[in-house]
C-alpha cells in the first residue's frame, strides 16, 4: 500500500510471500473479530436478562436496586449517575482544555510548548486507580474543607478526577487541530486590523472547530466508559440528584459492584452486567461514531 | 504584519512566551475601542495561560499526593512480603506489602507483550505492506480506530465471557493476559503502523530491485528499521495495560494474592494477582492506614510506568534516525 510498488505484486509471488501474507491477515482479521466478538458477547450475555426484565421497563425505569429486594431494574438511576459526572466533568474539562490549546498553539513559544505539552499529556498515562485513590485521599477531604456536608464518597470528587483524567484528551487533540490552521489565515486577520485576541477566537478557533468538537465527544465518551476513579470516589449507591455532594453509582460502578460480589453465573445480577455493558457499548459506540462523522462532515482542508 | 503570532515566523523562537506579544499595536493608532481590545487581550491571555496551568498544577498536586500520603511506607519490606489484613502489619509488624501482585502484574505484561508484539506487528505490517487499497482495508482501519474507545471494563465483559466461561480458563494469568492483549491491540497497530511507514520506500525498491521477493523486503529490509518504533509503541501500549484494573475485575480476577505466580508453565492456569487490583482492595479499605497503604502501592505502580516509560523514549532517541 504505502510502497508503491504494486508491479512486484504476483509478479514476484513465492511460497513464502503467499504464507507471511496469511498469516498477518489473520493479525489484522483478530481485530475484525473483537469486534464481531464483543457484539456477540454483549448480546447474547443480557438476551436472558431481557427475557426477565422487559426492554421498556430497562430503559425507562428510575430505580436501580438490582441486588436487594424488591428487586427493580430501572437503569436510568446508574445512567443518571454517569450523566452526573458526564456533565460534572466535561463543564470542568473542555473549557479549560481549549483554552489551554489556544495558550498552547498561540502564545507559548515552541520552548515552552514543547514542555507542556508532554507534561500535560503524563495526565493521560496515569493509571485510572491512581486518580481514583487521588479523589480519596486529597480531593474529597478538600470538598468537605469547603462543604461539611460532603459524604466520603461523592459525585464532584468523581467529576474532577475525571475532568482531569479527559483534560489532555481535549487539549492535545485541539492544539493539533489549531496549529493545522494554516498561518496565510492569521496574516490575513492581522491584515484587517484584527488584534492577537480576535485572531485566536475569530479565525483560528473557527477554523478549528472540527477538530475541536470531536475532542469533545472522545472526552465525553471516556467520562462515559471510565471506571475505577468513579467506582472508588463517586460510590456505590444509586440516587437520581442534581447535588453533587451526594454518593451516585454509574454504570461502570455497578458493573464492579457485581464483579466483585460473590454472585452466581447464571443469576439475573450476572446477566444483567451484560444488559449494562451493552448500554454503555451502545453509548460510548455512538459518541465515538459521532466524533468521526463530525471530523469528516466540517473538516477545513488546507492546501 | 505588526504583532503576527509567533507561529507566523519561520524560526518560531524569539517571541515572549508571557503571552504578551500582542497584535494590533501601533499601525492604527491608539483609541479607545483599540485600548479595550488590548485589555480583553490581556485578560484573555491570563485566563489561557490559568487553564494550562490547571492541568499542570493537578499534575504536581496528585505526583505530591502520592508521595506525601506514601512517606514512610514504601521500603524494602514492602517490596518482598505479601499483603496482610492487619494494618499493623505494614509498619512494625511480620512485614507486609504488594510483593506478589508486583510479580503478577510482571508475569501478566511479559505475556500479554508475546501475544501483543505477535499480532500487533503482524496486522500492522498486513495493512502496510500487503494490503491493497480496498473496502476491507478500509473496513479493518476504520474498525480499529473504533476499537481504541471501547471502554476497558467493555473488554473486561469480553474476557469473561470468551476466556474465564466459554474457554473454561477460569479467571487465572492466561485470560488476564489475552484480554489485555485485546485491549491494547488497537494503540499497538497503530503504533506499529506509523514506524512501517517511516521506512523510506528507497529501501525497499532497492531490495526489490536485486531481485528480493516480498517476505523478504519485509523480513530483511523493513523490520529491521522498524523495530526501534515498534519496540517503543508496543512499551508505551504495555504501560496502558499494567494500569488496567477494570477489566481485571470483569474477569474475576483475584483482589489479594498472598503468592506470587510460580515460574513454570502452570501458572498460566492458575489464580494471580496483579498492582492495581490490589491497589483497589486497599484503597477500598475503611480504616485510614489502608489510604497509606494504597499510596505505598501507586507509587510502586508509578515507578514501574516511569520506568517503562522512560525505556521507550530511549529506545526512541537512541535509534532516531530522522
Amino acid at each position: 500500500m504505502s510502497t508503491g510498488l504494486e508491479i512486484t505484486d504476483g509478479a514476484v509471488s513465492d511460497r513464502a510471500t503467499t504464507a507471511a501474507r496469511i498469516v498477518f491477515f489473520s493479525c489484522a482479521l483478530v481485530t475484525v473479530l473483537t469486534t464481531f466478538g464483543i457484539i456477540a458477547v454483549l448480546i447474547t450475555g443480557a438476551a436472558p436478562f431481557f427475557r426477565e426484565v422487559s426492554v421498556v421497563e430497562f430503559l425507562t425505569g428510575t430505580n436501580w436496586s438490582p441486588l436487594i429486594a424488591p428487586r427493580s431494574f430501572g437503569v436510568l438511576e446508574i445512567v443518571w449517575g454517569t450523566m452526573l459526572i458526564v456533565v460534572g466533568s466535561a463543564a470542568l474539562a473542555l473549557p479549560v482544555g481549549v483554552l489551554t490549546a489556544i495558550y498552547l498553539s498561540e502564545y507559548a513559544s515552541d520552548r515552552l510548548r514543547r514542555v507542556l505539552k508532554p507534561t500535560l499529556e503524563v495526565l493521560a498515562g496515569i493509571p485510572t486507580i491512581v486518580y481514583g485513590f487521588f479523589a480519596l485521599s486529597f480531593i474529597t477531604p478538600q470538598l468537605q474543607r469547603v462543604f461539611p456536608q460532603t459524604g466520603t464518597f461523592n459525585a464532584a470528587a468523581g467529576a474532577i478526577v475525571v475532568a482531569i483524567m479527559i483534560l489532555p484528551m481535549v487539549s492535545s487533540l485541539s492544539e493539533d487541530a489549531m496549529s493545522a490552521v494554516p498561518d496565510h489565515l492569521r496574516h490575513a486577520g492581522y491584515g484587517l486590523g484584527a488584534t492577537k485576541f480576535e485572531v485566536s477566537t475569530r479565525v483560528v478557533l473557527p477554523a478549528a472547530l472540527s477538530g475541536v468538537l470531536a475532542s469533545f465527544v472522545l472526552a465525553i465518551s471516556r467520562a462515559i466508559g471510565e471506571t475505577m476513579a468513579v467506582a472508588l470516589a463517586a460510590g456505590m449507591n444509586p440516587t437520581i440528584t442534581l447535588d453533587l455532594l451526594d454518593e451516585i453509582q454509574t454504570m461502570t460502578a455497578y458493573m464492579v459492584q457485581v464483579a466483585i460480589s460473590d454472585v452466581s453465573v447464571g443469576s439475573i445480577q450476572y446477566q444483567s452486567l451484560f444488559a449494562v455493558g451493552l448500554t454503555l457499548f451502545v453509548m460510548t459506540l455512538g459518541m465515538n461514531l459521532l466524533s468521526q462523522w463530525i471530523r469528516l462532515r466540517y473538516q477545513e482542508v488546507y492546501d | 504584519m505588526a504583532g503576527a503570532g509567533e507561529r507566523a515566523e519561520p524560526t518560531g523562537t524569539g517571541t515572549s512566551g508571557d503571552g504578551r506579544a500582542s497584535g494590533g499595536d501601533g499601525v492604527f493608532g491608539t483609541d479607545r475601542s483599540l485600548g479595550r481590545k488590548r485589555l480583553y487581550g490581556r485578560l484573555f491571555v491570563g485566563l489561557c495561560f490559568l487553564s494550562t496551568l490547571f492541568g499542570v498544577v493537578a499534575l504536581a498536586l496528585l505526583l505530591a499526593d502520592v508521595v506525601y500520603e506514601s512517606w514512610g511506607w514504601l521500603d524494602w519490606t514492602f517490596l518482598t512480603h505479601p499483603p496482610s489484613y492487619f494494618e499493623s502489619n505494614y509498619v512494625d509488624g511480620r512485614g507486609a506489602g504488594i510483593y506478589p501482585a508486583l510479580v503478577g502484574s510482571i508475569f501478566l505484561i511479559v505475556l500479554t507483550a508475546v501475544f501483543t508484539i505477535f499480532l500487533g506487528v503482524g496486522a500492522a505490517i498486513y495493512l502496510e505492506e500487503y494490503a491493497s487499497e480496498s473496502r476491507v482495508t478500509r473496513f479493518i482501519e476504520a474498525n480499529i480506530a473504533n476499537l481504541a474507545a471501547v471502554p476497558s471494563v467493555v473488554y473486561g465483559l469480553l474476557g469473561l465471557a470468551l476466556f474465564v466461561r466459554a474457554a473454561g480458563l477460569g479467571s487465572v494469568l492466561l485470560a488476564g493476559a489475552l484480554t489485555l492483549t485485546l485491549l491494547i491491540l488497537p494503540i499497538t497497530i497503530v503504533a506499529a503502523q506509523e514506524a512501517i511507514r517511516a521506512v523510506p520506500d528507497s529501501q525497499r525498491r532497492a531490495a526489490y530491485g536485486v531481485g528480493a521477493t516480498k517476505w523478504e523486503v519485509t523480513r530483511d529490509v523493513v523490520l529491521p528499521s522498524a523495530v526501534p518504533g515498534i519496540m517503543t509503541g508496543v512499551i508505551l501500549s504495555l504501560a496502558r495495560a499494567i494500569g488496567e484494573t477494570a477489566p481485571l475485575i470483569m474477569i474475576g480476577a483475584a483482589t489479594s494474592m498472598f503468592a506470587p505466580p510460580r515460574l513454570s508453565p502452570e501458572a498460566l492456569f492458575e489464580p494471580f494477582g496483579a498492582m492495581p487490583m490490589q491497589i483497589f482492595e486497599w484503597a477500598s479499605q475503611p480504616q485510614s492506614a489502608f489510604l497509606n497503604i494504597a499510596a505505598a502501592g501507586s507509587l510502586v505502580l508509578l515507578t514501574v510506568l516511569l520506568v517503562m516509560n522512560a525505556t521507550a523514549i530511549y529506545i526512541r532517541n537512541r535509534y532516531d534516525t530522522t
